[in-house]
């Protein structure tokens, strides 16, 4: 899956959980709970959310390679290379 | 027969909007069905109902507004049941009319307040109350409301005014019109601008400021703060969780809920209410659980028995109330059974919380985020995560000594996770 794709996944869970956010302006290294105030319950929506669209069931461990847009995409291109 | 009056979702809630109902005339209700939905400062809440019966007849029709306390539907019940219920509402009017200024939580919220509010009116209110609840009277409406009342092609004696004498106001016949067009209604979040948005985020606002002004002019609240080790929880949490897909994942605040629900269990005193001028703790422990909108603002639905839960049914029920407080959909009793209320302010960053208690529970429960700090144990020290618990406490109800009580047990039931 090209990483375009990846990222118009996230976008769509991002969108559910903060309808608000404009995600054309999300810095890709800046942190991202932060920046979309993100709590731990909308975080864990996102994972499951992520593990919905894509099968990818990130262990808790694996929480922090997930902080930002750009360390997402490239955890998840990993994945699912 | 049983008057089901417009129900007080909260000691802020003067008035609903009927949305819609969810039964017609003849059918069977059942104690705890959603006889309708009703829209508040808090957005959209589902009614739920408190007798079993028989809808005898709908006294309101969607887009009504009226005040808390007017009937809205009749409802035929049967036998032994009604005489109870005729007892019990006799019981709360002679208590309403003893007492002033207070609200009761207990036994049947909904219907002891409806009562209690009813006689506090002053005379003016009350007699536009008869008008409302009559429905016989005739409609003043202003020329711009008229106009745009046939514009949008709505029916003006469906219209309730707020004008004086009950004139019905342009701005009443826009909320009518939203309001009685449930499709289109709007979930709060959805809300973020244009009047509508704005109207919401005002009563909301307005609702806080009722309910948080009455707690720092009534309630002399004291405050206690301990920091609890969290590592055997976490630790335990971490290793439980790596054996579940993401779907059943636990939350550590569902720790510190059913934590806080037991330690209740030991001081019950904190778990209740000040009402009529006395200390009234409950039984039952419905931890309103404090949820942020994310346009602004916050509600604390209760999650009902916390204490008597697994971990995982209160992870599902925590979820659930989350979504439903975020996209509409709580039920009345949500809005009106917690007997203790819990922050998590944590989660949003900062290290401790000293908040306001939501008046008449005589409680409120912080904690902050869970961070890796020095800690000393034996002699040692070491790095650990630790939680700050906040207190607050009302000085009316209970003294700092019950209050350190209930920390220092919520402090023993988060070092032994595996048994929460």
């Amino acid at each position: 899956m090209r990483e375009e794709e990846i990222r118009d996944i996230i976008f769509d869970i991002l969108l559910e959980i903060a309808p608000e956010a404009d995600l054309k302006t999300l810095p890709h290294h800046g942190d991202l709970r932060k920046t979309l105030d993100i709590d731990s319950f909308d975080f864990l929506n996102l994972m499951i959310g992520l593990n919905e669209r894509l099968g990818v069931d990130i262990p808790e461990s694996d929480y922090e390679k997930l902080n930002t847009l750009s360390n997402m995409l490239t955890y998840l291109s990993a994945r699912l290379g | 027969m049983v008057e089901f009056r417009m129900p007080s979702l909260g000691t802020d809630m003067k008035k609903g909007t009927l949305v819609e109902w969810k039964v017609k005339p003849g059918d069977h209700v059942k104690r705890g069905d959603i006889i309708a939905e009703v829209e508040t400062e808090k957005g959209v809440i589902e009614i739920e109902v408190f007798v079993d019966g028989i809808i005898e007849k709908l006294l309101i029709q969607p887009g009504d507004e009226v005040l808390v306390g007017t009937p809205i539907a009749l409802i035929r019940t049967e036998g032994q049941q009604e005489t109870e219920i005729k007892a019990a509402a006799a019981e709360q009017d002679e208590g309403a009319q003893v007492k002033e200024g207070t609200e009761s939580p207990l036994q049947y919220k909904a219907c002891s307040i409806a009562a209690h509010r009813a006689k506090e009116q002053p005379e003016q209110t009350r007699e536009k109350l008869r008008a409302e609840a009559g429905g016989e009277k005739r409609i003043k409406v202003s020329p711009a409301a008229r106009k745009r009342a046939e514009e949008l092609g709505l029916d003006l004696t469906t219209v309730r005014g707020t004008g004086p004498d009950g004139a019905i106001s342009l701005a009443d016949v826009e909320k009518a019109a939203i309001a009685g067009k449930p499709a289109e209604r709007k979930a709060a979040w959805q809300i973020p601008t244009g009047p509508e948005g704005a109207d919401f985020q005002l009563g909301m606002r307005r609702a806080i400021a009722a309910a948080m002004g009455r707690s720092n002019r009534e309630i002399p609240h004291y405050y206690l703060e301990t920091r609890i080790d969290l590592s055997r929880a976490v630790r335990w949490l971490t290793e439980e969780n790596k054996k579940r897909s993401v779907k059943d994942r636990i939350l550590p605040v569902v720790l510190l809920l059913k934590a806080t629900a037991l330690a209740l269990t030991e001081v019950p005193a904190l778990n209740g209410y000040w009402i009529e001028d006395r200390h009234q703790p409950v039984e039952a422990i419905h931890v309103g659980f404090a949820i942020a909108l994310r346009q602004g603002g916050l509600i604390a639905p209760a999650i009902h028995h916390a204490d008597l839960k697994s971990l995982d049914e209160l992870m599902v029920d925590m979820k659930d109330l989350i979504t439903r407080t975020r996209s509409g959909g709580l039920r009345s009793s949500e809005m009106t059974d917690a007997t203790v209320t819990l922050t998590n302010l944590g989660d949003l960053g900062v290290e401790s919380a000293f908040g306001l208690i939501y008046p008449p529970q005589v409680a409120l429960v912080s904690f902050g985020r869970i961070t890796d700090q020095p800690w000393v144990e034996n002699g040692m020290i070491g790095i650990r995560p630790v939680v700050s618990a906040t207190l607050a406490g009302d000085h009316r109800a209970t003294d700092g000594r019950t209050g350190s009580q209930f920390l220092n047990a919520l402090h023993r039931y988060l070092q032994e996770a595996e048994r929460l």
